[in-house]
């Protein structure tokens, strides 16, 4: 008995040491499979979600970090967010809608972000391309941060390509495509 | 199940009277061992183990590159590869040269379509790569080794350039398999570029 009490802590010691908790995402993704090996790093990640209706959403790791993000694209769109909005800004992980709505969107119950109504997407398009800003900006405040897209298998080319050609726009030329894992046939069939 | 042991207190009045008697020190630990499970479960549902993998690209930097200072490549070793729509392939070697059309051929994302093409027109390459892999199995060379001479061998100037161009009726899943394709194919130099007009008119032509 003793023994299996032992046992048990082990394990939840374990568990709770090595556990970092599945963050909610706004959208369900199903990601393409390759057969690239490369881990995505824990930190300093600034994720690009696309989801199969083209529409984007967007997350930057650490609290400071989305504070900082928020008020410089407050003082790039003229609005003055209060300290309490930044503050809920900060436990937001994924967010997409236009900065003229971030006001509202804040205001909201957390359970209600997650409606349909407020997924809205954040726009990308020459005329108003707000992502632009979004990752330019997190670039400012961290530095290290490495730009993930995670887009679903059957999204369009166009969207990908918009979102490819904006960070082309801001010289980010390398990025990480993030997919599930995949054998690599060529050197299955060589061992076996 | 869950009971501890209470029945000590109310022999206490006659313990003057009567031999105390001995009381265990063992504690019932079911619960706790309850407890634990309890939580080792909610840990393990709650949490990622496996960490997502990622694909490095680097794209083509927007800025207009001089004419001089443009690499140009070999027509015979350029090799263009068009993602149209419903899963199909278009490809073709070379570019138009003295008016004639490089010959348009289609194929899919099958183990016997693109990569098929691809090993083919990699095969050098592809050769001196599995005699590096053998060598690696071996254990003649360090994994590190490996991963050198194998970026080498990519970066030869006799490898072939893909220039991987889709259309809008692409998917996001074209695009990762077919920059899956040149991984497992091994070619080092390609490119993600827009569609031109010419590669429209090919297509349009073969339709």
């Amino acid at each position: 008995m003793t023994a299996m009490c032992d046992v048990a802590f082990l394990l939840l010691t374990f568990f709770m040491l090595t556990s970092n908790f599945t963050s909610q995402e706004p959208v369900l993704v199903a990601t393409p499979s390759s057969i690239s090996e490369i881990k995505i790093p824990e930190t300093n990640i600034a994720r690009i979600l696309v989801d199969p209706g083209g529409k984007i959403f967007y997350s930057l790791d650490g609290q400071e970090n989305r504070i900082g993000l928020l008020k410089k694209m407050g003082e790039k769109y003229n609005i003055t967010f209060t300290d309490q909005e930044c503050k809920e800004f900060s436990t937001i992980n994924s967010f997409g809608v236009p900065i003229s709505l971030m006001k509202n969107y804040l205001a909201l119950k957390p359970d209600q972000r997650e409606l349909k109504d407020n997924l809205i997407g954040i726009p990308a398009d020459s005329t108003d391309n707000q992502l632009r800003f979004w990752i330019g900006f997190s670039r400012q405040v961290n530095s290290k941060i490495v730009i993930a897209i995670k887009a679903d298998q059957s999204t369009p080319y166009p969207v990908v390509k918009k979102v490819f050609s904006t960070l082309q726009d801001l010289k980010e030329n390398r990025f990480n495509l993030i997919t599930a894992l995949e054998q690599n046939p060529l050197e299955r069939t060589a061992k076996n | 199940m869950a009971e501890i042991n209470t029945d000590s207190g109310g022999k206490k009045k006659h313990s003057k009277k009567v031999k105390r008697k001995k009381l265990s020190t063992r504690v019932d630990l079911t619960p706790m061992v309850d407890l634990g499970f309890l939580l080792i479960t909610f840990f393990m549902l709650a949490t990622t183990l496996i960490k997502p993998q990622t694909m490095e690209i680097s794209m083509p930097s927007k800025d207009k590159v001089p004419e001089e200072e443009q690499t140009k490549v070999k027509s015979s070793k350029a090799m263009t590869i068009v993602l149209a729509g419903s899963d199909s392939i278009y490809y073709y070697f070379g570019t138009r040269e003295n008016d004639i059309d490089p010959q348009l051929m289609t194929t899919d994302y099958s183990s016997e379509g693109i990569r098929q093409v691809l090993i083919n027109k990699n095969a050098p390459i592809l050769v001196k790569v599995n005699e590096l892999r053998q060598k690696r199995d071996n254990h003649q060379m360090t994994e590190d080794e490996y991963k050198k001479q194998l970026s080498d061998l990519k970066a030869d100037t006799d490898a072939p350039v893909a220039v991987i161009k889709a259309t809008e009726n692409a998917t996001y899943k074209n695009m990762v398999d077919i920059l899956d394709e040149m991984n497992i194919c091994h070619i080092g130099k390609y490119a993600i570029v827009d569609i031109t007009g010419f590669d429209r008119e090919l297509i349009n032509h073969r339709k």
